[in-house]
């Protein structure tokens, strides 16, 4: 079987609510397997744009076309939550969850969850009680959840915020590696360090609109408009 | 005070000489409430978990029904599935009245509501914590209430509990369509209102606190068989 190449298009989209505009107009396209940084303040609706593309989003107006069949574009994607949700269940349960949906025979989840715990580093507590977890061990959990699957698209909503150097640099590992066996990604983040250290092309969110878009680094050094201009030099955008 | 002393009495000594006509209502008032308790939460648990899952038009209008319904009457209960069931009644033909399955019917009735909205309450929460991530891995309907009923289940023993209290301490319905026949369809509650009915307090009084014990029993039983209030509650 020849893999399709998986793009993204999106036209026209906005999403409103309460008669406020949350997102949009946006035109976006995204392909080839990248790692794409969304940036911008709070409120600019990076969350809901992730949201929008991952299909979880209800929009206005506009369309969301995926290079293949709706069903099988979502049967490929991955999304990792700003809060984590744990399953009320051990790491192990909650690893091998997206598996056992699928219906998989139980030895071929079990050595997935172990190799996936390996890889996140939390082959040692397998047996914990997934919600009692600290805040890093959460995410790294979320994210090798999200994982297991071997999505084509992961969305990562601010992985990394509220975590310290360590976690943050645990997490990146595992985000390049994915990223380098063929996971496409997409994350927002605030942290202008890690969109330099991770992004092949970045997008800047401001009111709702994209305001800019553009590869890495040279975005990043050098954008188009004043706006973007000013929050990467670290100035507070309103 | 000296009625409670003679009850006391008169159940110590039922017990102690494992009297078989109390053996006896005591093992059919346990198969009468458990056999409603299975039947009841296998409808009730998945129903309330529906209803915490999904949005449609009329849902509002089916919980205010099912929480009023939690109060349905169980005399009125009683008349409805005695009406059903005799001789002239639509289910007449089975032969069903006067006899233990009567009983459970009335009982199921009589409990479902009861526990599918427990459910739904218990449900509604842990669903607005898991949501994002069950709609994200594009779960299927079965899936999402099977995780959410396994997730859930020590708030839904709550659920199931409550049911079995109110159907083994129930006696205005399985009174009307059980009739209270010796070695048919005799339990503990129909037994206590006929002695008491006779003027035998401490035999009713006896049979009242047998009850009570039995109540305790299951609780602490399926208590300790699912492991709450131990290590690791979550």
């Amino acid at each position: 079987m020849v893999e399709q190449d998986l793009s993204l298009r999106l036209k026209e989209v906005s999403v409103k609510r309460r008669g406020k505009t949350i997102l949009g107009p946006i035109n976006l396209e995204l392909s080839g397997s990248g790692f794409t940084i969304v940036l911008g303040p709070n409120g600019a609706g990076k969350t809901t744009l992730l949201k929008v593309l991952h299909g979880i989003e209800r929009i206005s107006t506009g369309s969301v076309k995926w290079s293949i069949s709706e069903g099988k574009a979502q049967q490929m994607q991955a999304y990792v939550f700003q809060r984590p949700v744990m399953l009320r269940r051990s790491v192990r349960q909650n690893l091998g969850y997206p598996l056992q949906l699928l219906g998989l025979p139980k030895p071929v989840i079990a050595s997935k969850v172990l190799e996936w715990s390996e890889r996140i580093g939390l082959a040692t507590m397998l047996d914990h009680p997934a919600p009692r977890l600290s805040g890093g061990e959460k995410q790294k959990l979320a994210l090798g959840r999200a994982l297991i699957r071997k999505p084509k698209v992961l969305f990562l909503d601010e992985p990394c915020a509220n975590l310290d150097g360590r976690s943050t640099r645990e997490i990146e590992t595992v985000l390049q590696h994915a990223n380098r066996t063929g996971t496409r990604v997409i994350m927002t983040t605030h942290d202008l360090g890690q969109a330099r250290r991770l992004a092949s092309d970045a997008v800047f969110l401001l009111n709702g609109r994209i305001h800019d878009h553009g590869p890495t680094p040279d975005f990043l050094s050098a954008p188009a408009t004043a706006e973007a201009k000013a929050f990467f030099q670290g100035d507070i955008v309103e | 005070m000296n009625d409670i002393w003679a009850g006391l009495l008169a159940a110590f000594r039922l017990i102690v000489t494992l009297d078989p006509d109390l053996v006896e209502i005591t093992l059919r008032s346990l198969q009468v409430s458990l056999s409603a308790l299975v039947i009841a939460s296998c409808l009730a648990l998945p129903f309330g978990t529906w209803l915490a899952i999904r949005r449609f038009r009329f849902r509002r209008a089916t919980i205010a029904t099912l929480n009023a319904l939690m109060g349905l009457p169980p005399v009125v209960v009683g008349l409805i599935v005695y009406l059903l069931l005799s001789r002239s009644g639509p289910f007449g033909v089975l032969g069903l009245l006067f006899t233990p399955a009567a009983m459970i019917i009335a009982q199921v009735i009589i409990i479902t509501p009861l526990i599918a909205s427990i459910t739904h309450q218990a449900m509604r929460e842990l669903w607005s914590e898991y949501h994002d991530l069950l709609i994200s891995l594009n779960t299927s309907n079965r899936q999402r209430i099977a995780t959410l009923i396994w997730d859930g289940r020590r708030a839904l023993l709550t659920g199931a509990l409550a049911g079995f209290g109110r159907a083994i301490g129930e006696v205005g319905a399985i009174m009307i369509v059980g009739g209270n026949i010796d070695h048919a369809t005799r339990v503990l509650t129909t037994a206590i209102a006929l002695e008491t009915g006779k003027g035998d307090f401490a035999l009713a009084l006896g049979l009242g606190f047998v009850l009570i014990a039995l109540a305790l029993l299951v609780n602490f039983t399926i208590h300790s068989l699912s492991r709450t209030e131990r290590d690791r509650i979550w």
